[in-house]
């Protein structure tokens, strides 16, 4: 109970009231605290409300003909699929990054490097996704084509493979891109924080570097990898515009990441179809951004239970 | 700061506020017009390019007038219109009985009329990638099938059939279609639905149907999807196409590439949609696919313009009037087939379509 006790200190030591200064400040924290919590419970009434026509509605008149669950139940899975896929490749090379940047690197290249990681983050996702249409996917046409000859006997490589490029792949490899440097930076932040006696011991106990990295530096920053992934996979969720763009989506539900129909995802099927609907179509789609919501709100709450069990041990 | 700093900031101001008071004067230069005020539309982003035309030379002839168009889809400016948001609205469909939207239209409108004028006419290109066929024909059924994924080959019976002599390479074929819903793809399917029943099953809407195949967002995804895959086919407004292949479509005994004059002859061969005509001002058409007339493309997208005979203010009701006189007119329709690739409306419909314009009451 340290904050009445500061609070206590503080008032004696200004002759028994609390400053003017003070007063103004809490208000104001307060003050943005409850904004923040009214805009989310906002954004969450508003998504209910409007999506309550579609939960209703006759299965007949939502777009599709079928009910409310086989409408968003694909784009559950297309959203979590490519989430996953990203994480899965960005992790390992951020923490590798990370590692890099704070253990190994030479010290003139440490500021340089750390700037570029970041830089990545400032990239527009529009950006990324022309890059992906216009680079990355006719560049992975071929790659694909070796997957699928030699690795289909793998359902993630079944094929056949898209002629154009613009694949499941393709797009979770530009999320992997978009998601590295904030998983990278949370990293990063934590292993130069590991104390310097517990590095130093473990050298002198005659670890080699990566024994010491293992043995201090991973244990230390295991919970700062694991919210940085879980905040890069709340990105990945949520990434609509370079999606968008790159994925050629078909509305079937598939592990074959290489073909040319692919499962689209919840933010990505928004921006594609909200410009031409109208009436229930609408709430339909807002529906699906409200699942949307609750499954971000899930990973986040799991990544702070994670967290928060870890720092207890 | 020093002293010059605070001169250089007050300097800056008062230029600033000259040019703000020299904005606000030109409200009352001379100007050649007696239009003045702002009107604002939404809707179709398929007459996006158009609109853009209209209004930059609707603009420099009004120098009072600001007028606005939003692109933001056909449902988006269907609902702005009926929610009395925009003066006029553009649309890829005629307005429907489903969902209430015709009612609500007529209801905007009341105590005046409502007008429902096409202003938009562009012919959908078949675009495909085969660097190794200059010229390529196809068949409705033929065009179904390879959309529906039935034929998957480019050197198959059926597309050698309406190709006779051309070398057809054993790619595979990469169908691609749009990934959002659009007017583009519903006057495709609806295109297929009605020429080859037997082969394309599916209801027509703005969403593509059938699953599995290649999506791309937007007509410039679609022409850049068909240019990456080697052997890929898709669908796009003509003036996209670019330096892609184009598909001739076999019409009665024929086949025809897409063009503008061949476009805009489909709505001449067209019956008017009289179930959907609420008021002497609406000219929705039904589009007559089947058409066998010589010279004639059937694969076309029609856009609506959407407006009332009475509006709020006699200010409000000119300006629409005007620039609606305008966007029929021939010179507008030059600018849009310039600026968009659309096809001109024939002089025979703009006779038709012109009394509905007419029937605006303005300045009273």
């Amino acid at each position: 109970m340290a904050g009445p006790l500061a609070g206590q200190i503080l008032a004696a030591a200004s002759g028994g009231r609390r400053r003017w200064g003070d007063r103004v400040f809490s208000n104001l924290a307060v003050a943005a605290g409850v904004t923040i919590l009214a805009l989310l419970a906002g954004v969450a009434l508003f998504l209910l409300v409007e999506s309550l026509p579609a939960v209703s509605a006759d299965p007949d008149r939502l777009p599709g003909g079928k009910s409310l669950v086989d409408y968003i139940a694909p784009l559950v899975f297309g959203t979590v699929l490519a989430a996953t896929i990203a994480v899965v490749i960005a992790v390992p090379l951020a923490v590798a990054a990370a590692l890099f940047i704070s253990h190994i690197a030479p010290r003139r290249l440490v500021l340089a490097l750390g700037y570029m990681v970041d830089l990545l983050a400032a990239v527009p996702s529009i950006v990324y996704g022309l890059w992906g249409i216009f680079v990355l996917g006719p560049a992975a046409v071929g790659v694909m084509e070796w997957l699928e000859a030699d690795l289909g006997f793998i359902p993630f490589f079944e094929g056949p493979a898209s002629a154009t490029g613009r694949t499941m792949l393709v797009a979770s490899l530009v999320l992997a891109v978009m998601i590295l440097p904030i998983v990278s930076a949370v990293a990063r932040e934590v292993f130069s924080q590991t104390p310097r006696k517990l590095q130093e011991g473990a050298l002198a106990l005659g670890a080699t570097r990566w024994e010491m990295i293992r043995m201090t530096v991973l244990p230390f920053g295991k919970s700062s990898i694991i919210s940085g992934a879980m905040l890069g996979l709340g990105r990945a969720l949520g990434e609509t515009m370079a999606v968008t763009i790159i994925l050629s989506v078909s509305g079937v539900v598939t592990f074959n990441l290489i073909s040319q129909a692919n499962p689209s995802t919840i933010a990505a099927n928004i921006a594609l179809d909200f410009p031409e609907s109208s009436g229930l179509a609408v709430n339909t789609l807002i529906a699906s951004g409200l699942v949307l919501f609750a499954i971000t709100l899930v990973t986040n709450l799991g990544a702070r239970a994670i967290i928060s069990r870890q720092n207890i041990q | 700061m020093s002293p010059s700093r605070w001169l250089a900031v007050i300097a800056s101001l008062a230029i600033l506020a000259v040019g703000v008071a020299a904005c606000g004067s030109s409200d009352n230069s001379g100007s050649s017009s007696e239009l003045s005020g702002q009107i604002a539309g939404a809707g179709s982003s398929a007459q996006e390019a158009a609109q853009e035309a209209w209004i930059a030379n609707f603009e420099s002839d009004n120098p009072d007038v600001t007028i606005s168009y939003d692109p933001v889809g056909s449902g988006g400016g269907r609902e702005q219109f009926i929610a009395g948001g925009t003066a006029y609205g553009g649309s890829d469909a005629a307005l429907e009985e489903d969902e209430g939207e015709l009612q609500g239209a007529i209801d905007r409108c009341k105590p005046g009329k409502l007008i429902e004028i096409p202003d938009y006419i562009s012919p959908i290109a078949v675009i495909y990638n085969l660097p190794s066929v200059e010229s390529l024909q196809l068949d409705p059924d033929t065009l179904a099938r390879i959309f529906n994924q039935e034929i998957t080959s480019w050197d198959d019976k059926a597309i050698a059939a309406d190709n006779p002599g051309v070398e057809l390479p054993d790619t595979r074929i990469t169908p691609v279609n749009r990934s959002d819903e659009s007017g583009t793809t519903e006057n495709f399917v609806d295109y297929l639905a009605s020429v080859a029943p037997d082969a394309w099953t599916y209801e027509v809407s703005g969403d593509w149907p059938v699953k599995g195949g290649e999506a791309a967002q937007g007509t410039s995804g679609v022409v850049e999807a068909v240019s990456a895959g080697d052997g890929a086919i898709g669908y796009a407004d003509e003036s996209q196409a670019g330096e892609l292949g184009v598909a001739k479509i076999k019409v009665g005994s024929e086949y025809v590439k897409p063009s503008a004059e061949a476009a805009a002859k489909i709505l001449e061969e067209s019956p008017e949609a009289k179930a959907l005509s609420k008021s002497p001002y609406m000219f929705p058409f039904e589009l007559d696919r089947e058409t066998e007339a010589t010279g004639t493309y059937p694969i076309v997208l029609t856009s609506y313009l959407m407006a009332c005979t009475q509006y709020g203010s006699a200010e409000e009701a000119s300006l629409v009037k005007a620039y609606l006189e305008y966007a029929i007119s021939p010179e507008g329709q030059e600018a849009a087939a310039e600026n968009a690739g659309s096809a001109p409306l024939s002089d025979s419909l703009r006779e038709k379509l012109e009394p509905a314009v007419e029937a605006i009451e303005a300045g009273s």
